[in-house]
């Protein structure tokens, strides 16, 4: 992978990278990717995807509000808040 | 040390007939984690509250009231376990000050069971990792021998355990990360058929792979704390509702009859000499106890590795978004917030949860999806037919757990493909969603522990514990405490 589709990754993965990590990921994806190549050699025609091992049944629950906690709880967590919402940097220009 | 030597089911019997307090159980506990975990460090939060509850568990005891399965047992839970009003961190510097509004399934079952859960586990980052030396908290030690890895990403839980710190542990196990740790410390470890138990407020990894399972001192302790956690959770969309056995109750060991299949791709010419006589060993003892054998093949089993790690890192990559710097963890401010979210999170997780989310970013990116996200799903599902082709003509399958015993502290982190391919015999247990459990069968010359994998078709860990109990009696599998640890 070279370093121009790593800093592609990493914008999608919205991790900041600097031009040292992207070379450290230039290298060490390809070799995993290399390493990897190996699965083309299967032969997958009209072979569904397997997304989960299990047959899930779907379950119908009641449409009812069940209180599990509180605005205040959750709200704790948040690293800047203002009175019980999350605080952002600005979205729109300003 | 009063109860050292106990297993759960010991300690429990002690407390329910009155002859021990659950505080007496737990401060001994404490003081074992207090004496020895600074050497080790499994422990990464000690539950404050944790005597107070035994002392609360004491009088409902006195006052008669009915209690569990896990009534007055001491418990560790990994740190990926959400638990109310306790930190839970995923071993990630993006969550080191949170605390959880509400606790998992597993942790309130264990806690609804009369366990009382005195701490929380090291683990690999997001449980990404082989070895725990992927975690905030720096990497745990091996009981058993110092300098060495005790696995993972399981690894605290796992040594902690092995210590006697607590009378049974939770794990979560994504690719192995309960069986390769039990592998290397000796333990009964199981990963329940996926579905089993609710993964509601566990820290996701990969939510089609996920799933948590003890790791204990013997086979009943193992199957106590699965029956406790086991069964459907509206919480959880993917739990079962497959009826939970009491497992522990119904362990029998007859089993004159099973037929054991033991898959050739597991043990080609390269497997560990050591790790082979031990496989070998303990389907000998089965076979002298009425049990068949029969040679059975998994021709995709050298698929496994890659079809895992692209399948886990997509899914990590979608479910690891959430850390964000918005609602909670750690936040690098910034005035644009598309920089707050990439600062945040190139601070906030280590090397190797990152690697993982651009693999699996990449994976399933524009361009790339076909040939990487559902080609390995299309191998998944020949995985998951390998297997069902196997279990019709046998009942369990049999295998190593790991690739060598528990090797040094640093040995294998610079090197990727060598620690992602320690996966090698647990990841398609994943894949096809199966019940899996390393059993401690051997020690290695140097008196390293060394298990072997029984893997069972979906939902029958009934057969599991069943082998496990055979091994454990005729192997003579007692618990042992590590030298230095008594």
């Amino acid at each position: 992978m070279d370093k121009k589709s790593v800093e592609r990754i990493a914008s999608l993965s919205r991790l900041h990278a600097s031009e040292k990590e992207i070379e450290y990921y230039s290298e060490t994806l390809t070799m995993i990717l290399k390493h990897f190549e190996e699965l083309g050699a299967v032969s997958t025609d009209g072979v569904e995807p397997l997304v989960t091992p299990t047959q899930v049944i779907p379950h119908a629950d009641h449409d009812e509000v069940i209180v599990v906690t509180t605005p205040e709880e959750i709200i704790r967590n948040a690293p800047e808040k203002s009175g019980n919402l999350f605080k952002v940097p600005p979205v729109v220009g300003g | 040390m009063k109860f050292l030597n106990h297993n759960l089911t010991t300690v429990r019997d002690q407390f329910l007939s009155g002859n021990a307090k659950a505080a007496e159980i737990v401060a001994e506990a404490l003081e074992r984690i207090k004496k020895y975990d600074k050497k080790i460090n499994s422990v990464v939060t000690i539950n404050e509250k944790a005597l107070q509850e035994a002392e609360a568990l004491d009088k409902k005891r006195a006052s008669g009231e009915k209690l569990g399965r896990l009534a007055g047992v001491p418990v560790l839970v990994k740190d990926m376990f959400c638990t109310k009003g306790i930190r839970t961190t995923a071993a990630s510097k993006i969550l080191e000050n949170f605390i959880p509004p509400y606790s998992a399934t597993v942790v309130e079952r264990l806690e609804d069971a009369g366990a009382i859960v005195i701490g929380k586990t090291n683990c690999d980052e997001f449980a990404m990792g082989s070895s725990n030396e992927h975690s905030v908290f720096g990497p745990v030690q091996n009981p058993w021998k110092e300098g060495h890895v005790p696995g993972g990403s399981s690894g605290g839980a796992a040594a902690a355990q092995a210590a006697a710190f607590c009378f049974g542990s939770m794990g979560t196990d994504t690719g192995g990360s309960i069986r390769q740790p039990a592998s290397l410390c000796g333990l009964f470890g199981i990963k329940p058929t996926y579905g089993r138990v609710s993964r509601y407020g566990t820290i996701a990894y990969a939510s089609s792979l996920d799933q948590a399972g003890p790791l204990a001192s013997s086979t009943k302790d193992a199957a106590e704390i699965l029956t406790a956690i086991s069964g459907y959770d509206k919480k959880d969309s993917t739990s079962s509702q497959e009826k939970v056995p009491d497992f522990a109750q119904n362990i029998s060991e007859d089993i004159s009859g099973l037929t054991i299949g033991m898959p050739k791709e597991y043990f080609g010419s390269d497997l560990n000499k050591e790790i082979k006589e031990t496989v070998i060993k303990a389907i000998e003892v089965l076979k002298a106890r009425g049990a068949k054998v029969k040679d059975v093949s998994l021709p995709h089993t050298k698929y496994a590795v890659p079809v895992y790690y692209l399948v886990a890192t997509s899914e990590a990559s979608s479910n690891l978004a959430r850390y964000d710097g918005i609602r909670y963890g750690r936040r690098v401010p910034s005035m644009d917030l598309n920089e707050l979210y990439c600062k945040t999170r190139a601070e906030g997780f280590g090397t190797e949860v990152k690697k993982r989310i651009m693999l699996g970013t990449f994976a399933l990116s524009s361009g790339y999806y076909d040939a990487y996200y559902k080609k390995a799903s299309q191998v998944r599902h020949l995985i998951l037919k390998d297997f069902m082709k196997a279990f019709s003509e046998c009942d369990v399958i049999m295998s190593p757990v790991t690739t060598s015993t528990a090797f040094k502290i640093g040995e294998r982190v610079k090197d990727v493909i060598s620690m992602y391919y320690n996966d090698i015999f647990t990841t398609s247990v994943n894949l096809a969603g199966l019940p899996g459990m390393s059993i401690p069968s051997g020690l290695s010359q140097e008196g390293l522990p060394i298990g072997v994998q029984v893997i069972a078709p979906h939902f029958q860990e009934q057969r599991i514990f069943n082998i496990s109990q055979v091994l454990e009696t005729s192997l003579k599998l007692t618990k042992r405490i590590p030298d230095g640890l008594q």
